[in-house]
Order: C-alpha cells, then structure tokens, then sequence
C-alpha cells in the first residue's frame, strides 16, 4: 500500500471514529483520532497479520494499553476486514461486541482486553518474552497515552522490558498532551518522555505520529535494533482531522451530537478529496 | 507435636510440586517478584532456569506479564507472598487476568497469620475474599503437602485463572491416606459425625481433626469436612451437612470476612438455613510473633478452635 493509500484509509479510519462514537453517543473520540495515523500503519503496513486467519500463532501481536480508544481499534479492524464497518454503530450498545473497552473475548483479533490504564506493556512484555522463550520472530506493539505514563506499572514494565532486552517489543507513545483534566503538564508532568525510556535502556524515537513517512521511518528503524526494545515517542494532535475537536481537551470522552457529527464528517470528506 | 508426625510447610510442596511436573507440562513457566527463594520457586528455577523469570520487585507488572505469557500458549505460575499475590496486585488479576479469563495460576505462599515475626503488613487475610469475587476464577486453600502437590497439577490441568494459598507454618500432613483423591470443587468428608460439622480449609483442616477429637471425648459427635476449593464450592457436601447436623462451625486462617465461612454462610442461608460460626481472624489485623504462638493466641490452633466451639455449643 502506497502513502496515498494509506493517507486516504487513516482517513476511512477516522470517519469509522466518528461515526461509532456519534452512534453510540459515547466514548473517546480524541485520543483515538490523535492515534488514526498509527493505528492505520499497524494494521494495513506494519504488522504481520492476517484477518482470516486471527489466530495464526506467528502474528504480530498489538496491545491497546490505552484501552478507552478503542474506537480507533474498532475501526481499523473493521476497515482491515476483521469485521463488517457497519458494525462500528453498535459500538458501547447493549448485546454489542464493540465493548466500551475491547474485550479480547468477544472479536477475534483482539489481541488482549485492556482499558485500565497502565497494564498493556506488562502484558506486551510478557507476548514479546514468550516470542523469545520460543524462538518465534513475531514483534509485539504497544500502545500507550501520553497520560497513561503516569500509572507507575509503566515504569515496573519499562524496567523489565529493558533488562531483559525485549528487542521484539515497540511501544508507542501517543503524545497528544492531553488528559482528562488538561494538558499533561499541567496535571503531573511525564515529561522528557524520551529521556525516560532511554534511561529503562530503550532505543528512543522522536516522530510526528501524524505523518505517515515518519510512522514508516521509525518503524522500520526499530526492527534493526537489536538488544532492547524500542519506543516511538509519537507527537500528535488530539482529535486530528476534525476542527473543533483537535488539541481541544473537551473531546477526550465526549460524543458529538448529530450537528457537529456533520460537521466533522465534513471536515474528513474534505479532507478525502484533498488526497484524490 | 511427637517427632514421627510429618510436617511440611505446603509452599514447600509448592515448589516441589513445580519442579516435579516441569517435564510433564513445557508450557509451565514460573515468575517471581524477587522471593523465589520463600516462595520455594527456586526448586523450579534450579531444574528448569530458563523457564524462571524473576520479575524484580514489581508485583503488578509480574501479573501482566504472566497475561501476556498465557495468550501466547505459556501456563505460567505467578509467584509471591499472599499479601502481594492477591492484595497488591488485586485489579491487575481482575482486570489482565481474569476478565478475559486467561490461564494464569497464582501461587501465593505466606498466607494468613502463620506467616508470623513479619507481622501484620505481612499476614494477609484477605485473598480469599479477594479473589472469590472475580468471576471465573478457582480458589483453592490445600490443607497438608499430599493436597498442595495435587492441586498444582490440577492447576496446569484445567483452563483458566486459578489462585492457590500456602502456607510458611510447618503443617501436619493429613492425607497420606490410601483412597485419597483430589479433585477441584469437591470437598473431602475427612471425618463422620452427627451433632455439628466443622468445615474447614488450608492449614486449619488438620487443627479442626484435633479439636474433633476433644469434642468427640466429650461426646459430641463431629463431623469434619475439608474444603480445599473454596470456589467453586462443593454445594452438595455443605448442603448435606446442614441437613444431618445442623449446625456449622467453619475454620480458617483467615479473615471471617468473605472467604470460607461466608461462602458456606452465603449457601445456606438460601437453600438449607442452619446455624454457621464463622472462627478465623475476627476482623482484626495480626501482629508479630512464632506462628505457633500467633495461633495459640488468636484460637486457631486445635485447642482454640476446640474451646471457641465449646464457648458456642
């Protein structure tokens, strides 16, 4: 897939956001919109995998550590094949498998149910160490908030992922500087965020996460470093693609309404003709 | 205690117990959060090193990674004090282990109040209560070495999460007995009687056989069940000791808040009402001292169990 290819399918990505979260009249439609651009690398560039085949044990494995975004995990499947992009409207909805949070369980590909912030790079580690206690070449991605640095089992992760070297692990950090109750700084700084993972013996990337040419030169870079894992420290635009919603923190966990569900399908029809 | 009474701490059993079945099951991994050493898990790591993984001293994240381990095909058996087994960790098993419902084992060594000189920060009493809450998960308290050894390898033989609590005290083996079957979720009627029924767990079942004793040399006829899978619960044995004796008197080294005895309370109330005394720690925290001492002190020991039930009859 082309870089046209994949800059019109982020954008399919994104209405899939957009749309699920309106129809479900809740849920994360920020961070997931801020993560578009990755999660549309992973799943149609990057990752080893096989939406006929979810199961297939030599896959690359992916953790959304952070969970609440699942509209963006929902959506790139569903726009991959996991799973009919009709179904995004069931999202959050009574007898839906498009849980809140995703639940392993209920769709095939999902890789691990997350969605309490903190706890996907432990199990990340543990994918990418039974790789290694197995012989077996597949990579293992993570996903983490900028916000979610703060929960302290990051660091017990981090730290366990650098001393036993998990060169087949590659986490991303979505760092759209925002959370709940403001900006990151503002709130507990986790900043230098390169600073850090270099100090837990990660190779350390800095990127814009929403460009697609620098998601694919770090990726790549990443897959030639041997001995410690690697973390893409990904700054991004909270909401990106969508006017009213990017960099503003109100739209972490709020749904638009039918008005402004307009506007912002606008806003990425636009955008998709700009790329034509 | 005459010396030719074998006595075995079961996180001693736990740790033979992993190394024995090391070449059984390739899948098996152990971790550590840096007590492998009194967990007993180094036996396992000595046998099989490249199959022990010592996490450090980061109990949460060990509970991840042991997650992660499970969806690749790996069993793994996490391993710590019960305090950080089940009480650290606590959301980390709910939410990494047991919402999805992955086949991650928990050992947890260093439970209740035999833990002893470490005193209270140390005893937990509360793991049971803890882990019966989530769903899908085995809850298991073996009473001696034979039973500890046994419930390992129906761990690595079932699917899904499973919890297991040891203990550091010495323990009297009771089940060195011919005809001995372990089975998860079926209790073990250890001894006939008509009067009362003394339901028991983990350390505490070969105290309950002792104050059995006395109360049957005052003429009360005992009945005393093991129940060493506290969940799911043997219904059909606490059912049919409500019904012949009435009532029941549970026993473990434990809060009384939560586990065993208000499973058992929980059972009856609804299907066969009786009289449940529910002996374990009363709401209180430990404190430091020999185990021996701490159960003398807190009724645990065959002699409390036996005057706390005498105080009740």
């Amino acid at each position: 897939m082309d870089k046209k290819e994949l800059q019109l399918t982020a954008v399919k990505v994104r209405k899939g956001i957009v749309t699920a979260v309106h129809a479900a009249k809740a849920g994360h439609p920020g961070g997931s919109l801020s993560a578009a651009d990755i999660f549309t690398y992973l799943y149609f560039k990057e990752m080893n995998i096989d939406p006929k085949d979810p199961q297939k044990p030599d896959r690359d494995r992916f953790v959304l550590s952070k969970g609440h975004t699942a509209p963006g995990l929902y959506s790139v499947m569903a726009n991959r094949g996991y799973f009919p992009v009709d179904e995004l409207t069931t999202l959050r909805k009574l007898g839906s498998r498009l849980q809140g949070h995703p639940n392993m369980n209920d769709v095939p590909g999902i890789d691990m149910s997350s969605g309490s912030l903190g706890q996907g790079l432990s199990v990340a580690d543990g994918m990418a160490l039974a790789a290694k206690l197995d012989n077996k070449s597949y990579r293992v991605y993570c996903l983490c908030g900028d916000g979610e640095l703060q929960e302290g089992q990051i660091w017990e992760a981090a730290m366990f992922a650098g001393a036993k070297g998990l060169d087949n692990l590659c986490v991303i950090v979505d760092n759209n500087n925002l959370q709940i109750d403001g900006t990151i700084e503002d709130v507990c700084s986790p900043y230098p965020i390169d600073k850090k993972f270099e100090a837990f013996n990660f190779h350390v990337i800095n990127i814009d996460g929403n460009d697609l040419d620098q998601i694919e030169k770090a990726f790549d870079e990443a897959k030639t470093v041997k001995g410690k894992p690697t973390c893409i420290v990904a700054k991004t635009v909270k909401g990106k693609g969508v006017s009213f919603m990017e960099n503003n923190v109100s739209w972490h966990g709020t749904a638009p309404n039918d008005e402004q569900y307009a506007v912002a399908m606008a806003d990425l029809d636009k955008l998709e003709e700009g790329l034509k | 205690m005459s010396d030719e009474i074998k006595k075995v701490a079961t996180r001693q059993s736990y740790g033979e117990a992993l190394a024995e079945l090391g070449d059984q099951y390739p899948d098996l991994v152990v971790l550590d959060a840096d007590l492998a050493n009194a967990t007993k898990t180094g036996i396992f790591q000595k046998k099989f090193p490249d199959r022990h993984i010592d996490c450090g001293i980061a109990e949460a994240d060990m509970t991840g990674i042991a997650a992660g381990l499970a969806t690749c095909g790996k069993i793994p058996f996490i391993s710590s004090f019960a305090m950080f087994a089940s009480g650290r960790n606590f959301e980390q098993v709910r939410n990494s282990i047991g919402y999805p419902h992955l086949n991650v084992k928990i050992g947890a060594t260093h439970a209740g109040i035999t833990v002893g000189e470490d005193g209270a920060s140390h005893q937990c009493m509360e793991d049971l209560a803890l882990m019966r809450t989530i769903p899908g998960m085995t809850v298991v308290c073996p009473s001696d070495d034979v039973e500890t050894k046994a419930a390992v390898k129906a761990a690595l033989d079932m699917k899904g999460p499973f919890y297991m609590r040891t203990s550091r005290a010495a323990t009297k083996v009771i089940n060195d007995v011919p005809g001995y079957i372990f089975e998860l979720g079926k209790g073990i009627l250890m001894k006939e009687g008509k009067d009362i029924t003394i339901i028991a767990t983990g350390i505490e079942v070969g105290y309950a056989l002792e104050a059995a004793e006395s109360l049957e040399n005052d003429g009360v006829s005992v009945r005393v069940i093991n129940i060493h899978t506290i969940k799911p619960l043997d219904e059909d044995i606490v059912l049919k000791a409500a019904e012949e004796t009435g009532k029941i008197f549970t026993v473990e080294e434990a809060t009384v808040i939560g586990g065993l005895g208000s499973a058992v309370a929980e059972l009856t109330a609804s299907r066969c009402p009786t009289t449940v005394h529910r002996i374990g720690m009363q709401d209180l925290f430990g404190e430091s001292g020999t185990w021996s001492g701490l159960l003398e002190k807190y009724r645990l020991d065959g002699k409390g169990i036996y005057s706390q039930i005498k105080e009740l009859l």
